[in-house]
């Protein structure tokens, strides 16, 4: 891993405790970075960057099409598929695209060579620029079942942009679409915020970097007077707490009128460039012991 | 002719069971024998395109006409490629549901659901 | 038994909070946390009894007999799935997160050498004491299913609720199939949005979503008063579109508290409580319609 060819993801069990926040503004405060928005279903990091869209690449998965003057009618491929997207009617096998899984088992069952596969679109992914970051945006076809096939685009994609720190915006929880995004991270930053529910949800995803061996720090958000339950569960575990976002009226506004902290305030662009120092020293950090061993 | 019905019990005089593509059973009943028949909904089990699969079963034992509170969009498309027509049922029981579509009261079902997507991913 | 399920689109806008509120002041003997990836209304409902767990199985998973194995590389070629590899010595294993249980590698090994085992990919818990029926679940970090499991969570519920009159369903974030398959058999979704620009944008997709269920929609804010330009956006919207709008909830730091320690915002004293009085009177009005 090179120096500046740094990838971090940044996530939360729980949704709405500052990862769009908290990517939005690294990947801002830093020379030259790339910003990944990887919550396909619901993204967001566009509405803060409002990117000048340069490229834009449709995602398609394969879809299995019968030709019915091969189909001997042995039904091999409805017994065959997991997942009922098959189903045998008036002496035809029909296609059931929306629950298909794109699997290829039918094609490979089928003793006549029947089936075949053409594209369909699920998505699409948005390659643009604001100011110094590239802005990637992965958006999934409302109706469509998983945005994992364009995650896993996205982030292939993204490495066209070498020597560039790269800032991945995890969608929230701790499910499939989360663990494409942080396998190829060398550090996660999770966000935290000081309720019960925060967390309970931050545990999950505690045990979800550590599952896959991942360095990580969390940064406690929306930060009050008084105890925080967060910075508790982190100082019991020892987990390190690299930043501390105050709960701020101020930013809470800028924030929801989907305003670039580190663009419109001295105070947020220091706190993030500090946020942003932390991380890398804690990269280098594990890249040294790492090489030690 | 065949009709069929989801079912929560194998008993006619049940209710109606409110979910098509996984009931636990379905009642297959001859309209001219009345002969009454109750087959496990294999269905039940599956992650997820269990309308599929449950239509699939009535499209292979002859079935005519399914009577059903609801029905998912799937389903529907097998139903209607299969040429089963979809009655809506009143509330009630199997044997009151059978002597209503008899005496032609029941009427078309119009309101087909989307898929609960409610399978891996 | 009619239902109410209360979603947002967005995360954290304060579904459970609301949620946990209203089974509190309806006096619910039915509700269930659809939240199933990372369930938080346990935290406030306080059961105090021992819940009824079961294995909730999703899709099978491959696993591979490495004894019987050639490693003629048919099934990694054929995994459309990425989750086929080979170890520095040579071994085959199956990564068991991205394994969607479609069978190919099975189907594909000329030995017999892979087969599919069933998976457990989260857990059904259900509590019911004191006539009180309580549905949730947990699933597995990194799996799919969750619509399944959430199908599974209701169903729970029904069986054990009965003839009870009202039931209330906490819901997922999102607009995908874990919230599409809460929504069926549901009377009315209350939609819980915040004033921020993605609050706006995230509730206006979940209200497409329900409506094509056909489901009455009510929508309240909560944190109305860290934007009120934007509250004001949210109440025009709702006007426009004949959606009522049962109210809205200030930000109250007493509400934090509350909930940090175990109790709902209408078990102590506080704007956020009294707020959430007059939106859940309403939201009962538009239910019972």
């Amino acid at each position: 891993m090179k120096g500046k060819d740094m990838k971090i993801a940044v996530l939360s069990g729980k949704g709405g405790t500052g990862k769009t926040l908290v990517s939005v503004n690294l990947a801002s405060a830093a020379d030259n970075a790339v910003y990944v928005d990887c919550d396909v279903e619901e993204p967001d990091g566009h509405l803060f960057f409002k990117p000048k869209v340069v490229s834009n690449e449709q995602i398609t998965i394969k879809m299995p099409s019968v030709d019915d003057a091969l189909c001997n009618g042995c039904r091999k491929c409805v017994d065959f598929c997991k997942f009922n997207a098959l189903a045998f009617i008036k002496d035809r096998p029909c296609v059931f695209e929306d629950v298909c899984h794109s699997c290829g088992g039918c094609v490979l069952v089928c003793p006549e060579k029947a089936i075949t596969e053409t594209d369909r679109m699920i998505g699409e992914i948005k390659r643009g620029v604001s100011g110094s970051v590239t802005v990637y945006t992965g958006m999934l076809k409302p109706g469509e079942e998983s945005g994992v096939p364009i995650i896993k685009r996205i982030m292939q994609a993204s490495e066209a942009d070498e020597n560039a720190l790269k800032i991945i915006d995890c969608p929230p929880g701790s499910a499939c679409v989360v663990v494409e995004s942080i396998k190829d991270a060398d550090y996660c930053v999770l966000v935290a915020e000081p309720t019960v529910f925060g967390v309970h949800n931050l545990n999950m995803v505690y045990e979800l970097v550590r599952l896959f061996n991942k360095p990580f720090g969390v940064v406690l958000n929306k930060c009050l007077d008084g105890e925080n339950p967060a910075e508790k569960f982190c100082v019991e575990r020892d987990i390190p707490v690299i930043g501390r976002i105050p709960f701020d009226t101020e930013l809470g506004e800028l924030n929801s009128n989907a305003k670039i902290v580190v663009r419109e305030s001295e105070k947020y662009k220091d706190l993030f460039f500090a946020l942003l120092q932390t991380i890398m020293k804690e990269v280098r950090h594990e890249t040294v012991a790492d090489s030690k061993r | 002719m065949k009709i069929a019905m989801p079912m929560d019990e194998k008993e006619l005089k049940t209710n109606v069971c409110p979910s098509f593509g996984r009931a636990p059973y379905f009642l297959i009943y001859n309209t001219e024998t009345e002969e009454s028949l109750f087959l496990d909904n294999s269905a039940i089990a599956s992650q997820g395109g269990a309308g599929i699969k449950a239509a699939q079963t009535l499209a292979d034992n002859d079935v005519k006409a399914l009577l059903t509170p609801r029905c998912g969009q799937n389903a529907e498309e097998v139903l209607s490629k299969a040429e089963i027509s979809i009655f809506k049922t009143i509330p009630g029981t199997a044997q009151q549901n059978i002597e209503a579509f008899k005496a032609e009261q029941l009427s078309v079902l119009n309101d087909i659901h989307p898929g609960f997507h409610g399978h891996e991913r | 038994m009619k239902q109410l399920l209360i979603l947002s689109g967005k995360g954290g806008t304060g579904k459970t909070t609301v949620a946990s509120a209203f089974i509190k002041l309806s006096g619910a003997k039915a509700f269930a946390d659809c939240d199933v990836d990372a369930p938080n209304l346990h935290l406030i409902m306080g059961q105090k009894c021992e819940p009824r767990r079961k294995d909730y199985f999703g899709m099978p998973k491959a696993e591979i007999d490495s004894d019987l194995c050639i490693q003629c590389n048919q099934c990694a070629e054929h995994c459309r799935f990425d989750a086929i590899s080979v170890d520095s010595s040579g071994t085959y294993g199956i990564d068991k997160f991205d394994c969607e249980g479609c069978g190919v590698c099975e189907f594909i090994c000329p030995v017999g050498a892979i087969t599919l085992k069933p998976e457990a990919s989260g857990e059904l818990m259900l509590y019911n004491k004191d006539d009180k029926v309580f549905s949730t679940a947990q699933l597995k970090m990194g799996s799919g299913h969750s619509g399944m499991l959430v199908t599974e969570v209701k169903r729970q519920m029904k069986d054990a609720a009965g003839n009870t009159e009202l039931a209330i369903i906490d819901g997922s974030p999102g607009i995908g199939c874990p919230v599409i398959a809460s929504l069926s058999g549901v009377d009315t979704v209350l939609v819980v949005t915040e004033p921020s620009i993605s609050g706006i944008s995230d509730m206006e997709r979940i209200i497409k979503t329900a409506e094509v269920f056909g489901t009455k929609i009510a929508v309240c804010v909560n944190k109305y008063d860290t934007n009120p330009a934007n509250t004001e956006k949210i109440e025009e919207f709702c006007l426009s579109r004949g959606l009522p709008f049962v109210g809205k909830i200030p930000f109250d730091t007493e509400a934090v508290k509350a909930i940090n320690n175990g109790m709902t915002i209408v078990d102590v004293d506080c704007r956020s409580g009294r707020a959430a009085r007059e939106v859940f009177k309403n939201t009962m009005e538009v239910l019972s319609e």
